[in-house]
């Protein structure tokens, strides 16, 4: 689990195994092996990660300590159409990804299809209870839910971490508030987390996402 | 970490029950995690882990489905409603510019008529004084704001259909889908019906009427908004209606059993509407089409 094991030669952690950098119409991006899912240029069995479109590639692409390796067990909470989770699910091992809405999971499903160790749950993320019975403990927890009480979801779900465990957050500001300042919402919010979290790192996410912060938080030790 | 008491998913099930499984994912609750691939290899449930994630990829995929299912004939529920409110607002509207029509034709000779007149009328730039121009202004305020009402339903409309039933939304176009669900009482019923049932759906007068033995039999009902029975020649009107019957009822299936999107489904129902009216074209027509069109 030490992070200098984890890190490149320029200081950056380096990319999970199964993520690389790879040219894309001269373009250099993160790539992952799988299944197109959302109309993503391919290379052979490549495909490239946009990480304006997925909150995970942009903090691997800002390169924050995410502490992913690869093949990982994971908890993704707010799996929305599969466009992250498909390409965790590239790189990591068993993946369960978690949706409450209906439409984006009909999408999903279609990622999930070629994906057998990727686990499609139609669950609402602020009652783990409805889907401890299914998921194991996971290395890590991916959460990206636009709802309010984002860090309410985050303190309820950290009962599937491990001591090593890490979860991996973007905090949207305008989903709990959109008249307040974002500094003022992320600040709420990383309070609330300490009830169950000790932080690692934050960042903004800018220029992928706007008013989006990305969080590396460990659980706390006692829980 | 490990609880005694919490139950996994798959406790007391039987592998090869698919559905037994589905259920489990979907109802099921655990107060917390557990080591489960562990805890099912140890019961029997699965000869190891890979298999495991085997059952488990299938009963969730199954649940998820079943989930998404259920949840989008709900939604039907929600675009009966809305498409029925549309239609009130448009109905209400258009008999409230009548009044506003009749009662601006007397004090106005260049009074306008409809609800664009309506809202002319409403936006009128200087301060009314004489009290009945206020009440007038007022009335018309209220037929511009059901009309916007009616604009931004149809908006709705024409979005949720797609989500309730993509291939009959497709096919039918949003609004005119959205109508067909209404008059069968849901995407279910609609998936139900014979074809010779949705070619005359919202004609009931006219079919009771034939029924009791005084009127032909409808060849069509609201499916007559549709360009391909509207566009086509009277002679061959029944045919197309028919054969656009078909293809809705067959769509309504799709979107209802499956939900997955078939273009195909579009491109036979093009190439029949051409053949349908080429013999119109070319003068040939005749009755060589009985009984083709519909699935039922």
């Amino acid at each position: 689990m030490s992070d200098e094991a984890n890190e490149g030669a320029d200081g950056a952690p380096d990319l999970p195994s199964g993520v690389e950098r790879r040219t894309f119409d001269g373009s250099d991006r993160l790539a992952t092996r799988g299944e197109p899912v959302y109309g993503e240029p391919t290379d052979g069995e490549w495909r490239a990660w946009n990480p304006n479109r997925s909150k995970l590639g942009a903090m691997l692409e800002l390169g924050m300590e995410t502490g992913l390796a690869g093949g990982e067990t994971v908890l993704y909470l707010g799996a929305a159409a599969g466009t992250t989770v498909s390409h965790v699910a590239d790189f990591a091992g068993p993946t369960y990804a978690v949706e409450f809405a209906a439409r984006p999971m009909r999408e999903l499903l279609d990622a999930v299809e070629t994906r057998p160790r990727l686990f499609p749950l139609l669950k609402d993320a602020r009652k783990p209870e409805t889907y401890a019975h299914v998921v194991e403990p996971v290395d890590v927890v991916v959460q990206d839910v636009a709802t309010r009480g984002q860090a309410a979801v985050a303190v309820a779900n950290a009962q599937f971490l491990g001591e090593d465990g890490r979860l991996l957050l973007a905090v949207k500001a305008r989903s709990e508030d959109v008249t307040a300042e974002p500094e003022t919402v992320f600040d709420d919010a990383l309070e609330r987390l300490a009830e169950a979290y000790e932080i690692v790192e934050t960042e903004r996410l800018d220029p992928y996402h706007d008013d989006h912060l990305g969080v590396v938080a460990r659980p706390k030790g006692d829980s | 970490m490990t609880d005694e008491t919490a139950e996994g998913w798959f406790a007391g099930l039987d592998p090869a029950d698919a559905d037994a499984a589905a259920a489990r994912i979907r109802d099921g609750e655990a107060p917390e995690p557990a080591d489960w691939p562990s805890a099912a290899v140890e019961r029997g449930f699965a000869a190891d882990a890979e298999e495991y994630y085997d059952r488990l990829h299938e009963a969730t995929v199954a649940a998820a489905r079943a989930g998404v299912r259920e949840r989008e004939l709900a939604d039907d529920q929600q675009l009966i409603h809305a498409v029925r409110a549309m239609d009130d607002c448009d109905r209400t509207a258009n008999e409230l510019a009548e009044r506003v029509a009749e009662w601006a034709g007397s004090r106005r000779d260049d009074a306008g008529t409809g609800v664009e007149y309506a809202r002319e009328l409403a936006d009128e730039g200087e301060e009314a004084t004489d009290p009945a121009e206020v009440r007038l202004r007022s009335l018309a305020g209220r037929v511009a704001g059901l009309s916007t009402e009616a604009d931004d339903l149809r908006e709705f409309v024409t979005e949720t259909a797609p989500t309730v039933a993509p291939n009959l939304a497709a096919m039918a176009g949003p609004v005119l889908a959205a109508r067909l669900i209404a008059l069968a009482g849901g995407l279910d019923s609609l998936a139900k019906m014979p074809s010779g049932t949705v070619q005359v759906l919202g004609a009931e007068d006219a079919l009771f009427a034939h029924l009791r033995g005084s009127a032909p039999s409808p060849k069509h009902g609201v499916i007559y908004t549709h360009e391909y029975v509207r566009g086509t020649h009277p002679d061959e009107r029944g045919s197309a209606a028919r054969a656009l019957a078909g293809k809705l009822t067959l769509a309504a299936r799709v979107d209802h059993y499956g939900g997955e999107r078939k273009p195909q489904l579009d491109t036979e129902l093009d190439e029949r509407i051409a053949v349908i009216r080429a013999r119109t074209d070319d003068g040939s027509g005749g009755e060589a089409d009985a009984g083709g069109g519909d699935g039922s």
